[in-house]
C-alpha cells in the first residue's frame, strides 16, 4: 500500500520535471508555450460551469426528496451480494453516457462522503477509469457516417464494466485490506 | 438519453418530494447546489490552467511523437489490417499518445482522421470494419496518466492527500483496457463464420 502511494505522490512531479527538462531541451519557449496553454485551461473550467449546475441541480433534488434513498434501499440486498457498493452504482450508470453528467454525480458524491472516505475514493477512480462510451461512439462515427456499429456497442459498454469493478477491486485491495 | 435522465431525476425529485413532506429540502438544494457547482468550476481553475500549461510544453517540445514511435509495435499488432505505413496508423498513434497525456482536445480530431482514413480502407462503407472497433474499444476504456479533473475535485474539497487515486486509477484503467481488447477480439472472431471479412 505505502508503495502505491508514493508512486501516486511521486508521479506528478516526476512527470513535469521530466516535461520541462525535455521541453528546455527540444528549445520549447517553455515559460510563454506554459501561459499560453494555460488560457485553454481556463477556458475549459468556465465552460464546464453550465453542465455542472445543470446535474448537480438536478441529482441533488433527487438526493434532497429522498427518491435516491429509495432506489439505494432497493439495490442494496442484490448489489451487497456481489460486494458492489449501491452508492456509486448511478454513477458506473452515468459513466457510459454522459461525461459530464458523472463528474457531477463524482463531485457529488465526493462531497457526500469526503475525498478520502471509501466511497469519495472509489468514485474518483471509476469517473478517471473508463471514458463515455456514448460519446465515444456518437462523435467517432457520427463524423465518419458509420450506420451499421455492429458489435461496438457492446465492447464499449463491456469494457465500461470490467472498468467499474476492477475500479472497485483496485480500491479494496489497496486501500482497505 | 441525457435529456430524459436529466428531466427524469427532477420530475421525480419533485413527486417524491411532494409525497415525503421534503419539499423544503428540494427547494434549498436547488439554489445551494447551483452555487457549488460554480464554485466547484472555479476550484478547478487552478490545477486546469496548470496541468494544460504543462501538456501543451510536452505538445510543443514533441513528446506526443516520441510517444507514438514507442506505440508502434503494439498498434502493429492490434491493427492487423492495415498495411505497413498507411496515415491510418501515424493517426491511431497520435490518437492513442495524446489519450495518454489526457490531452482530449488533440485526441478527439486524431481519432477522427483514423476513423475517416480506417473508412476509406474498408471501401467506404457504411460499416464499422474490424479495425474501427477496436480503436472505438481502445478510446472508450482510454488510459490517462493523470486524471487532472477529479484530482481539482478533490483538491476543492480538502482531500489530504489529492492525488492518491493516481496509481489505483492506472491499474483499473489498465484492466479495462487489456478488457476491451480481449473483448473486441472474441466478438471479430466470432462473427467471422456468418461472412464478416
Amino acid at each position: 500500500m505505502s508503495i502505491v502511494q508514493s508512486f501516486s505522490i511521486w508521479f506528478i512531479p516526476f512527470l513535469i520535471g521530466f516535461i520541462l527538462l525535455y521541453g528546455t531541451y527540444k528549445k520549447v519557449p517553455t515559460y510563454e508555450t506554459f501561459v499560453e496553454g494555460g488560457k485553454e485551461g481556463f477556458s475549459i473550467a468556465i465552460n464546464i460551469i453550465p453542465f455542472l449546475v445543470g446535474m448537480l441541480v438536478a441529482i441533488s433534488v433527487f438526493r434532497a426528496s429522498g427518491a435516491l434513498d429509495y432506489i439505494m434501499m432497493a439495490m442494496r440486498p442484490l448489489f451487497s451480494l456481489f460486494h458492489i457498493p449501491a452508492e456509486v452504482v448511478p454513477l458506473g450508470l452515468m459513466r457510459t453516457i454522459s461525461g459530464t453528467g458523472a463528474l457531477g454525480m463524482t463531485s457529488d458524491l465526493i462531497a457526500t462522503y469526503g475525498p478520502d472516505s471509501f466511497i469519495g475514493r472509489l468514485a474518483s477512480t471509476i469517473q478517471g477509469s473508463t471514458d463515455t462510451t456514448f460519446y465515444v461512439l456518437t462523435v467517432y462515427f457520427g463524423a465518419v457516417g458509420i450506420k451499421k456499429m455492429k458489435y461496438a456497442l457492446k465492447v464499449g459498454l463491456l469494457a465500461d464494466l470490467i472498468g467499474f469493478l476492477a475500479s472497485i477491486a483496485v480500491i479494496s485491495l489497496l486501500f482497505y485490506s | 438519453m441525457v435529456n430524459y435522465i436529466w428531466v427524469g431525476m427532477m420530475i421525480i425529485g419533485f413527486i417524491v418530494a411532494g409525497i415525503n413532506g421534503t419539499m423544503d429540502k428540494v427547494n434549498e438544494a436547488i439554489f445551494t447546489s447551483a452555487k457549488e457547482a460554480v464554485t466547484l468550476s472555479f476550484g478547478m481553475i487552478s490545477i486546469l490552467v496548470f496541468w494544460l500549461g504543462i501538456m501543451k510544453i510536452a505538445e510543443k517540445g514533441g513528446l506526443l511523437e516520441v510517444l507514438a514511435v514507442m506505440f508502434r509495435p503494439i498498434v502493429k499488432r492490434l491493427f492487423p489490417d492495415i498495411p505497413k505505413d498507411h496515415p491510418a496508423q501515424g493517426y491511431i498513434l497520435s490518437n492513442m499518445a495524446a489519450n495518454l497525456l489526457g490531452l482530449g482536445n488533440a485526441a478527439t480530431p486524431m481519432g477522427i482522421k483514423a476513423m475517416e482514413q480506417l473508412k476509406i480502407l474498408n471501401g467506404g462503407k457504411n460499416e464499422a470494419s474490424r479495425s474501427m472497433i477496436t480503436l472505438l474499444a481502445i478510446n472508450t476504456s482510454s488510459i490517462t496518466l493523470i486524471p487532472t479533473t477529479i484530482i481539482a475535485i478533490r483538491m476543492s474539497y480538502n482531500s489530504q492527500s489529492p492525488t492518491d487515486i493516481v496509481a489505483p486509477t492506472l491499474i483499473a484503467t489498465a484492466i479495462s483496457t487489456v478488457g476491451a481488447i480481449l473483448i473486441d477480439r472474441y466478438y471479430y472472431y466470432r462473427s467471422l463464420p456468418k461472412g464478416g471479412k
